[in-house]
């Protein structure tokens, strides 16, 4: 059950509590969790389906740190006084590297091809992990591509279902463009028309949904490779750089 | 598409009735799913469309929560939706045989609706028979047992003339209790409302005593203190206090609530009533599994009758202000859904996906009111501790593990069916009991629980030792465990809610692997990946389903090695795919076969 946090001793009441991270101390505020302390204090925990301006869902795992040496998703984990959480481990990253084997496997990723690459979260994530390759076998599902909207693409070969479309759309957009369908390794994105088509929905080319996709299933029409491969955001520094300039 | 149904459509007024009698309340959507497609046979996009407006949410939306669930259909599946319980139970009783038998005479493919929309014939986890199986599910709603090919061919005559299933010979829906040995909560039922009565005389503190000097614990397999769940749902703050029996019994080789449920009604529902009582709740549920349709009308009975007797409703008991009712929700084939945070998820008319913790349901649960969910057996265990008291209850079993507990024998024995038992009891007794010769393991506690080998039947059950949620499933030396594996491995992967990665893939993964070990492509590469999975889904996935994936198949790797050995073709590595067959389709198309137009086989 709850975990409930021993007071502070009496002499550090004032001063922020803290917990433990790869021997270093990080403050949090009441009610935050591990990874948002983390990120407010400049310290890079691996994510894909958790964002800044999103609560957490929780589903992708890649954040899964050790707290007080049992497993536990950074994400949803409340930070505590006392606490002692590992992250930068190679058992760790060891497994964040089979979680990304496992996504990319279970999608269709050619990156060299994708207009995302070099802006991918997935990508980049498992370049921090040392991904080399893809370990297990490809399923190879058969995901079509709707390419309906004037505006957008949506190629679903790449949707990792981390759900941030859908958050947006509800929690920023009002439009519910977007919801998870079916089961199991059938679980899909589903878009929110009769016809199941994007150009059907409310959808618009600004929309906050339209940007917060971490791989490449949302995509703007007419824009493919304006910047080159090369120079964009992860090719210039690692992700685990780049992450602090994600707001709030 | 076509997506606007005739207003005087029939699927229109269904849609139309049920908004109204639902209140347009978008959380009875699952119920209302589930009715629409008992009336309509399926779920066609116009009428859930018309759902949608109607409850003031989006198409997707409904479409999301329709494809959740396993008993949910988006395409005709023919008049008679006919579902083979897929339990290695089943299979060990021949469903397997028997299914391809019914296939056969209907001319019909496994998960396929015959042409002309007569018939359909698929699988279903399990049914929740299997001391009586082989069995299978019709129209998701009436069971039938102990099926063999007499039956199976009477059935396809009665399909093809197109008689309904309530015509069909009633012997047919008899399920057998089969209570083997009784202990304290299978034996004579307590008179209505005594209990109840004994809990109201010592006041919801008083009562809250005795449940956790009992030292009860959780009947659903966690086995988490129930005084202690109570005592906190009880102190959280809240406008109003949910109870939930959660008789979702998914875990394969459980059967127990089921009996419960249709010859202790009243003991589960007094249950819920003390439980009530404790926590200051004036609504319950019971979330039945839709495979357990058929006892709806005989609880819904139980309920009104407790009405008219004034043990629900108002002031029961005649105690002024203590008001409590019970609703029935139906589930629709969601394994996942017994996890008490994907339940009330359900229950809101949602997809059932775990939630995040904490908030616990006990702080912050069913329409975000603090909430007690626990299984059928803990309210009868509680109404037995209303009455005898919780000294008499911790006097039972051992100190760790109080009480009896009821266990679901089923698979290679003389007398399969239940067996209650105080706790404590060696595996080998209950398998003395029940006839079980030349055992080679027995699964405890389901495939999520622990493979026991022969060199353990000393060991003891409860919570100190092999802690169960109910299922004893009995396998003789006859038995491949290797295929008993690979059956819990597909059913992990088809039972997935599909949420996080680790589960989602990994269940997936392992299947894959499993089907290359049986096709004889394996080799120690495969063990070893098995190995690295197990270890992944076991520490990072989001709820239990996923970490107790790989619960049987580490136990039978470890336990049952040579099994898996024999299904390996060499100790190195051995691709997934046989190259030689991915060459068939050129040679198909280059009209070759010639011995170069084939790779060499190694010698
Ligand atoms: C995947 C999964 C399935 C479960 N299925 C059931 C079930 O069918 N019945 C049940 O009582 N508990 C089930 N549980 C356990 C419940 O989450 C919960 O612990 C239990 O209902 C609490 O009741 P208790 O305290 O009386 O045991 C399941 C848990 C998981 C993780
Ligand atoms: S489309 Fe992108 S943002 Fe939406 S669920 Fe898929 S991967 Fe996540
Ligand atoms: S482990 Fe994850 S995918 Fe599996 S059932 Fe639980 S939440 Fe769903
Ligand atoms: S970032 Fe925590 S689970 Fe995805």
């Amino acid at each position: 059950m709850t975990q409930v946090p021993l007071p502070p001793p009496a002499a550090t009441r004032d001063a922020p509590p803290c917990f433990v991270l790869d021997g270093q101390n990080v403050p949090f505020q009441p009610g935050e969790t591990l990874i948002q302390a983390a990120h407010h204090a400049g310290h890079f925990i691996p994510h894909l389906c958790w964002s800044p301006e999103f609560a957490a869902h929780g589903s992708c795992r890649i954040c899964t740190v050790k707290v007080n040496g049992r497993a536990s998703a950074a994400c949803t984990t409340l930070a505590a006084p006392g606490q002692t959480v590992e992250n930068k481990t190679g058992e760790l990253n060891a497994q964040r590297k089979t979680l990304l084997q496992m996504l990319f496997v279970e999608g269709n990723h050619f990156c060299p091809s994708c207009e995302k690459s070099g802006n991918c979260k997935l990508q980049a994530t498992a370049y921090e992990v040392g991904m080399e390759g893809p370990h297990f076998e490809e399923f190879y599902p058969d995901r079509p591509v709707d390419a309906s909207h004037p505006e957008l693409l949506l190629d679903f070969n790449r949707c990792i279902v981390c759900e941030l479309c859908v958050r947006a759309s509800r929690e920023v957009d009002h439009k519910n463009v977007f919801a998870i369908g079916g089961h199991g390794i059938g679980t899909h994105l589903l878009v929110n028309s009769p016809s199941g088509k994007l150009a059907d929905t409310s959808m618009a080319s600004g929309d906050h949904a339209a940007a917060v996709c971490p791989v490449g299933v949302i995509l703007h029409k007419r824009q493919g490779f304006s910047v080159p491969i090369g120079e964009r955001r992860y090719d210039a520094a690692p992700i685990s750089e780049t992450a602090q300039d994600d707001t709030p | 598409m076509l997506l606007s149904t005739h207003p005087s459509s029939p699927a229109s007024a269904k849609v139309r009735e049920l908004l109204a009698r639902h209140h347009h309340a978008p959380s009875a959507l699952v119920q209302m799913l589930r009715e629409l497609q008992a009336a309509l046979g399926w779920l066609p996009p116009a009428a859930l469309q018309e759902l949608a407006s109607g409850l003031g949410v989006t198409l997707a939306h409904v479409q999301g929560v329709t494809g959740f669930y396993r008993f949910f259909h988006t395409r005709p599946v023919g008049d008679y939706r006919i579902l083979f319980s897929d339990n290695i139970t089943d299979h060990m009783l021949g469903s397997r045989e028997l299914m391809a038998d019914l296939c056969q005479r209907l001319g019909v493919a496994p998960g396929q609706t015959r042409a002309d929309g007569r018939v359909s014939v698929a699988t279903a986890s399990c049914t929740g028979h299997c001391d009586q199986g082989p069995a299978l599910l019709i129209n998701h709603h009436q069971v039938l047992t102990q099926l063999d090919s007499a039956r199976v061919a009477e059935m396809a005559r009665l399909v093809e003339a197109q008689v309904p299933v309530t015509d069909w010979p009633s012997a047919w829906f008899d399920t057998q209790d089969q209570v083997r040995r009784a202990d304290v909560l299978l034996g004579p039922a307590l008179a209505p409302g005594l209990a109840l009565a004994a809990a109201v005389a010592r006041g919801p503190e008083g009562m809250l005593q005795e449940i956790t000097q009992a030292n009860l614990r959780g009947r659903g397999g966690a086995g988490f203190a129930t005084g202690l769940k109570w005592a906190l749902c009880r102190k959280a703050p809240g406008t109003e206090h949910i109870v939930v029996c959660n008789a979702d019994e998914g875990e394969p080789g459980t059967f127990k609530d089921r009996v419960l449920l249709r010859s202790h009604a009243d003991a589960v529902f007094e249950g819920m009533a003390i439980a009530a009582w404790v926590m200051g709740a004036r609504r319950g549920f019971v979330y039945l599994r839709g495979e357990y349709r058929y006892l709806l009308e005989g609880l819904q009975a139980v309920l009104a009758r407790r009405r008219a007797q004034g043990l629900l409703g108002n002031n029961i008991v005649g105690h002024p202000g203590f008001d409590f009712d019970i609703e029935i929700h139906l589930g629709a084939g969601a394994y996942v859904c017994g996890e008490e945070s994907a339940l009330i998820e359900s229950l809101e008319g949602k997809r059932g996906t775990p939630r995040i913790r904490p908030p616990f349901p006990v702080e912050h649960g069913y329409m975000g009111h603090p909430t007690a969910v626990n299984n059928v057996e803990t309210f009868c265990a509680a109404q037995q501790i209303a009455q005898h008291g919780g000294a008499w209850w911790a006097g039972i079993g051992t100190t760790a593990s109080t009480g009896t507990k009821i266990h679901s024998v089923s698979g290679d024995c003389e007398r399969p069916g239940l067996y209650e038992y105080p706790f404590g009891t060696r595996i080998g007794r209950i398998l003395e009991d029940c006839g079980a010769r030349n055992t080679q393991a027995v699964q405890v506690g389901g495939p999520s629980g622990l493979c026991v080998s022969a060199s353990e039947f000393g060991r003891r059950m409860g919570f100190e030792d092999v802690p169960t949620a109910g299922a004893f499933m009995v396998f003789d030396r006859s038995r491949d465990m290797f295929s008993v594996a690979r059956n819990f491995a597909q059913f992990f992967a088809h039972e997935s809610c599909g949420f996080c990665t680790p589960c989602r893939v990994g269940t997936a993964l392992v299947v894959k692997r499993m089907d290359k070990l049986a096709a004889g492509r394996g080799s120690r590469h495969d063990l070893d990946v098995l190995n690295e999975l197990d270890k992944l889904l076991h520490t990072t996935t989001h709820c239990g389903l996923g970490a107790s994936a790989c619960n049987p198949l580490r136990d039978t790797v470890a336990k049952f090695r040579p099994t898996f050995e024999q299904h390996l073709q060499s100790l190195h590595f051995e691709p997934a795919f046989d190259l030689d067959a991915e060459l068939s389709i050129a040679r198909a198309v280059t009209g070759r076969d010639d011995a170069a137009a084939h790779m060499e086989k190694p010698a």
